[in-house]
């Protein structure tokens, strides 16, 4: 009887605080809305935030693009239950960022005008190079909202009771509105304050935490080990064939650099400088992140405990980082933190909307089918139909998706970022001899062969589907996929002449590397 | 002479890509190598270091670290001299 009111009492103050909390969110940021919608006129506005947002301030944006509710909410319940394991997988998706840095953000910023596309495409055809990176876009934006919506509309459904269609419906509409009318601009300042709100409440779990271990991380490692055992600071059977940690740790570090909602953020600074320093700012507040989440794991694992934080079924853990925010801070502030993940999935959906928006209307309409002959207005009105498609999309996918098992969308979005995007971004940016067919083939080969193998995996043909063993051993098929684009870019090169684009790679290097002519 | 062929932009081109490919191959070397250890040498990495404490946290954090400081030596890099010379070959061809 008691335990039973224990139990309800937290629950019904969460959705009080929780529901003010999301309200001043939706407010604060719907008022950013219509303040960046008078600022948003012309295509250049609507894409690109007319390229006027800082290095500092694109660092936290990208940070807030980045940073899903799984990052947060899968990576401490990861390392609650699996200790050193959790690790592992924040640095895969820490380490890319220095790759994106050295390689391929300033050119990427100087070639290029709205999409990443463009830079692939900056030298050759139009037609059939915009098609191919279309699909890489698209295919990536995909999966990677899939699992968002997936994810988000349950994980609102169990935070705050209200069912799983509605959740998915109100997660889109409000994102649909931040796009639709704010662009760029409010989808940066959203990702910002989201940013914001995620660090500063990670941090403040930290703090909590740490006040019960005389503020040492170690001793509250120390006391973990104590508790359980000394396999909570040792890597454990999570990844056992060598050649999936292989594979997933390609997928993780090269997706990175070919994530269209990441790239396209750099068109928002105004040269190649902003879009290195928001690179360096970027990666350190996400590592920093990730060094929280990895405390936030422990505590939840000391101050929650293993058995309560499975106790409801929940066996990846996702609740564990909230239930630690109730132990040390009370309801009132789970009821926060709680807001700050549904923020956060707000965003992240807002940033996949703007960039897929932006696949269909720059890349499709506006270079394949009006061959760039449209003008200003029409531009802009073609990228609001699109946000508008795409938004629909989102919820439909997520009503669709609901029952099904979304995890490995995530994965399967890097695998495919890092085996077609990725290769044909460094190809076209770096080597001469690269053609229009080298680039068709490298993206077409890439995305076709890292679903295919995803498909064949265990993850979908035995835990999917139910067959007793994978067609392909592999649990993500980056290791494959990958280098098959890279050479499938090589062969296609040697196999045909390009010549117009040979000159134009002269030309291109001097914007390239002194920004000339750069938009 | 087309602005491709100059010598301070053929060095300058050249230094940068070196850069960007050592820094490149530094990353790939602290996370594969970690993911190496991971994948072949497990115990290596629960080797006790002091009480309950095992060598793998630091390599781990290290590794995160790591990342954002290879991140900085390239801006400090491009701030403090790579800038200076693009802005020289700007002027010079202006």
């Amino acid at each position: 009887m008691t335990s039973s009111i224990l139990l309800q009492t937290p629950v019904q103050s969460v959705n009080v605080f929780a529901i003010i909390m999301f309200f001043v969110f939706v407010f604060i940021t719907l008022y950013i809305t219509w303040w960046a919608s008078k600022r948003t006129r012309t295509s250049s506005d609507f894409y690109t935030a007319n390229r006027n947002i800082t290095g500092f301030q694109n660092g936290f944006a990208l940070a807030g693009d980045y940073m899903s509710a799984a990052s947060f909410l899968g990576i401490a319940g990861m390392v609650s239950l699996r200790g050193f394991d959790g690790l592992i997988y924040s640095i895969g998706f820490l380490v890319g960022w220095p790759l994106l840095m050295f390689l391929i953000a300033e050119p990427l910023r100087n070639l290029g005008k709205y999409t990443f596309a463009d830079v692939i495409a900056y030298r050759f055809r139009q037609k059939p190079v915009r098609i191919a990176s279309a699909t890489g876009s698209l295919t990536t934006i995909a999966f990677y909202l899939i699992a968002q919506m997936v994810g988000g509309g349950s994980l609102i459904n169990k935070l705050f009771g209200i069912p799983y269609e509605s959740a998915v419906i109100v997660v889109g509409g409000v994102m649909i509105t931040y796009v639709l009318f704010g662009g760029m601009l409010a989808t940066t300042w959203v990702q910002i304050i989201k940013a914001f709100l995620l660090i500063g409440g990670a941090t403040i779990i930290v703090i909590l935490t740490l006040l019960h271990y005389g503020f040492n991380p170690i001793t509250l490692c120390q006391a973990a080990v104590d508790k359980y055992s000394l396999d909570v600071v040792s890597p454990g059977s999570y990844i056992s064939n060598p050649w999936d940690a292989i594979s997933l740790g390609i997928a993780l570090m090269l997706g990175t650099a070919g994530l269209p909602h990441i790239l396209m953020r750099f068109y928002s600074v105004p040269d190649a400088k902003q879009a290195r320093k928001s690179v360096f700012v970027a990666t350190g507040l996400i590592g920093y992140f990730y060094i929280l989440t990895f405390f936030i794991g422990f505590g939840a694992m000391m101050l929650v405990g293993r058995d309560a934080i499975t106790a409801g079924g929940d066996t990846g853990g996702n609740m564990a980082a909230l239930m630690l925010a109730d132990a040390t801070g009370g309801p009132g502030f789970m009821g926060i933190i709680a807001a700050v993940a549904f923020a956060t999935i707000l965003a992240v959906v807002a940033g996949l909307t703007l960039s897929g928006a932006s696949t269909l209307s720059h890349d499709l309409y506006t270079s394949v089918i009006r061959k760039g002959k449209i003008d200003e207005k029409g531009e802009v009105r073609v990228a609001k139909t699109a946000t508008l498609i795409l938004g629909a999309v989102a919820i439909v996918l997520g009503l669709l998706f609901r029952q099904q098992n979304v995890a490995f969308m995530v994965g399967l979005a890097f695998a495919v970022a890092a085996s077609a995007n990725f290769p044909a971004l460094i190809l076209s940016i770096t080597w001469r001899g690269y053609t229009t067919k080298g680039a068709v083939w490298s993206i077409i080969t890439g995305v076709i062969l890292s679903v295919v193998l995803i498909v064949l995996s265990p993850t979908i043909w035995v835990d999917l589907f139910g067959y007793d063993n994978p067609v392909f051993p592999l649990k993500n098929p980056a290791l494959v996929s990958m280098p098959a684009s890279f050479l499938a870019g090589y062969i296609g090169s040697l196999l045909s002449r390009d010549p117009e684009a040979l000159i134009k790679f002269e030309e291109e290097k001097i914007r390239t590397h002194l920004g000339i002519g750069a938009h | 002479m087309k602005l491709q062929e100059l010598p301070e932009f053929k060095k300058m081109v050249r230094l940068k890509w070196r850069i960007s490919i050592i820094l490149t191959l530094l990353m790939l070397v602290i996370y594969f190598g970690f993911i190496l250890l991971i994948a072949f040498n497990k115990p290596f990495l629960a080797t006790s270091i002091g009480r309950n404490l095992t060598i793998g946290l630091p390599i781990g954090i290290g590794v995160l670290v790591s990342a954002w400081v290879l991140t900085g030596i390239y801006t400090f890099w491009a701030n403090r001299y790579h800038d200076n010379r693009v802005n020289e070959i700007k002027k010079k061809i202006a």
